[in-house]
């Protein structure tokens, strides 16, 4: 069962291609789309809620032909643009309950879910104040309200974390994945930022110059590597020293990295070679990890491949 | 059935139902229509928005209501034989006002959205663009007309109450009446396509009150012209420039409305012309709304 299903889909502005024969399926739960800006992101939401005709390719969400049935999709899709889009006059609990009412909820139902969304998305009491004197966070929850509301069975979130502190930043992907696990809703999350993703994604698909990088779930995408990552408080080189004549492959300097052979018992050894040389040396132990792969590493072959950065 | 066993402790705890799903009934698009509708109707008075925004549109209403208030109150205090000003002629004399009316409302209705972007919100629900700019122009084309036609009943209770001749009160307020449905239709129709591309709001408002002042600055240059030169044609023809005039020329040529300096549309090809004219801005400005609103781009 899939959400998002394209085939060669094809946009072009004119000259300009904004995406290339892109085919993805997209499985429910919260799935990120990375790219850079300019990379067609913006472009395949258009054409997701069936306001874009593609120029080439076929595109369904949610099992509808998002060309030809454009209003069906979106009355099932909720959409957070990436954009300001809130009038300044209102307040949060006025603006949400007329959107409930555009998206065709009777007025009681609009009333109790506008309450309830707001509440669900961290807004309390200052839902009844102007959304003209609102914070940034603030406004990125409003903005994301709406588009719950209607309760959807689809939400495409552009750049929600735009604009906010570390802490917004964290309590948005937080709500991003709350929205994917607990509310059962399934997610389209676009960023520019890798390590955001990597966090609330289930899976993850990369564009680049309207091209299809890669699709592929965040497991994968961060699987552990065989790499132990090891910080001590004083004489790091000693540590290494003693580590390498015990036999292991150290790299690094501050934070010393340990080759290991693979996963699984067959390097609890090492692990007990690095607390031994810890101890020995009288020194303290500030970490030891088993470090991951990165979302970023997804990008590198794409920078050493020549061409496809258009 | 067995009440069970619960700790009293627990009667004030708020439990977190967790995100509830709707399976309720989802309106159509007409109903969806009409929500955006009475929503924007009520946003041209100010109600549901800030004070500040309800204060222009009640001074106005109010404004516009008290000469009608005096004329009704004098005639019944003296016991005169007439009402003084015509049902169909009020309208024309609080013109600055309505024009003023339909220049602050129009940019509110419609350069807000497009302004602070909210029109991406819209569009991207099931709600098309048509019906976006039908609900829009019905919204100010009925905010206009509580304006225009409030006084006119104020009028008309107060000829009742002064005991008037009954039919002949009833037949002028209802030709009155119906010029000021139009003319509201009309003010809204031109109004909302200047206000559709000035996103900036002041600029609308300020756009919005120069074409109207200047509409009918231009008519009754004109009108004066052909009196001053005997020439009848420029006379009478001028009142298509004005969308107060052509109201008032088509009360005067289908119920002979008492509007004795006001152009009168010539012969019996005039009338259809104003008519034609009328019908023409009504269409025109709907199809230039529809055509502005599949420029705007979601995203």
């Amino acid at each position: 069962m899939t959400v998002i299903t394209t085939r060669g889909l094809t946009k072009r502005y004119g000259p300009v291609t904004a995406l290339d024969d892109l085919s993805v399926d997209l499985a429910p739960g919260v799935v990120g789309l990375v790219g850079a800006n300019g990379a067609g992101k913006s472009t395949l939401i258009k054409i997701l809620l069936g306001l874009l005709p593609p120029t080439s390719g076929t595109v369904e969400v949610l099992g509808l032909d998002a060309v030809a049935e454009g209003e069906a999709v979106r009355a099932r899709v909720g959409y957070m643009p990436e954009h300001d889009c809130l009038p300044a006059d209102v307040s949060a609990t006025e603006l949400v309950v007329h959107m409930a009412r555009i998206s065709g909820l009777p007025p009681t139902a609009a009333r109790e879910r506008t309450a309830d969304v707001l509440r669900h998305v961290g807004l309390y009491e200052e839902r009844y104040r102007l959304i003209g004197g609102y914070s940034t966070g603030m406004r990125q929850r409003v903005k994301l309200a709406q588009a719950l509301v209607h309760d959807p069975d689809l939400v495409l979130l552009d750049e929600p974390t735009n604009g906010l502190d570390p802490a917004g930043r964290d309590d948005m992907l937080g709500l991003v994945r709350r929205i994917g696990a607990d509310f059962g809703i399934s997610v389209l999350v676009t960023s520019h930022l890798l390590g955001e993703l990597e966090r609330v994604c289930d899976a993850v698909v990369v564009v680049d110059g309207g091209r299809l990088l890669r699709s592929s779930s965040t497991a994968d995408a961060t699987a552990q590597r065989s790499v132990l990552a090891v910080e001590v408080d004083a004489r790091t080189g000693e540590l290494a020293a003693a580590l390498r004549a015990a036999g292991l492959q150290v790299d690094g300097d501050r934070v010393l990295e340990v080759a290991l052979r693979g996963a699984g018992p067959a390097d609890e050894p090492a692990y007990d070679l690095v607390r031994d040389a810890v101890a020995h040396l009288g020194i303290g132990l500030l970490r030891m990890e088993r470090r991951r792969h990165s979302i970023s590493e997804l990008f590198r072959p794409a920078e050493e491949a020549p061409g496809v950065r258009a | 059935m067995s009440v069970p066993d619960v700790p009293a402790r627990s009667a004030g705890v708020i439990h977190d139902l967790g995100f509830r799903h709707y399976d309720g009934p989802r309106l159509g698009r007409r109903q969806v229509v009409r929500a955006l509708f009475v929503e924007s109707t009520r946003g041209a008075y100010g109600l549901g928005r800030s004070t500040r925004s309800k204060i222009m549109p009640f001074l106005l209403l109010a404004a516009v209501t008290l000469p009608a208030l005096v004329v009704a109150v004098v005639l019944n205090v003296t016991g005169t034989a007439s009402l003084g000003i015509g049902y169909a002629a009020y309208p024309i004399s609080v013109l600055p006002l309505l024009s003023l009316y339909v220049a602050g409302q129009a940019p509110a209705l419609v350069s807000r959205d497009l302004r602070f972007r909210v029109v991406t919100l819209y569009f991207s629900r099931p709600l098309r663009r048509e019906d976006y700019v039908r609900a829009k122009l019905a919204a100010l084309a009925c905010a206009t007309a509580v304006l225009t036609c409030l006084p006119v009943l104020v009028l008309y209770a107060g000829a009742l109450l002064a005991q008037l001749p009954f039919w002949a009160q009833t037949r002028a307020a209802a030709v009155g009446l119906l010029g000021c449905l139009l003319l509201s239709m009309l003010l809204a129709g031109i109004a909302l396509v200047i206000a559709a591309v000035t996103p900036r709001r002041g600029l609308g408002v300020a756009a919005v009150i120069t074409v109207l002042v200047m509409l009918t600055a231009v008519q009754g240059i004109l009108q004066a012209l052909g009196q001053d030169q005997g020439n009848a044609g420029l006379e009478h023809w001028s009142g298509l420039l004005s969308p107060f005039t052509l109201v008032s020329g088509l009360q005067r040529w289908a119920f002979d409305a008492p509007l004795e300096d006001l152009p009168d549309p010539p012969g019996a090809l005039g009338g259809w012309v104003y008519l034609a004219v009328a019908l023409a801005v009504l269409a025109g400005s709907y199809a230039l709304l529809v055509l502005r609103s599949r420029r705007v781009s979601v995203s």
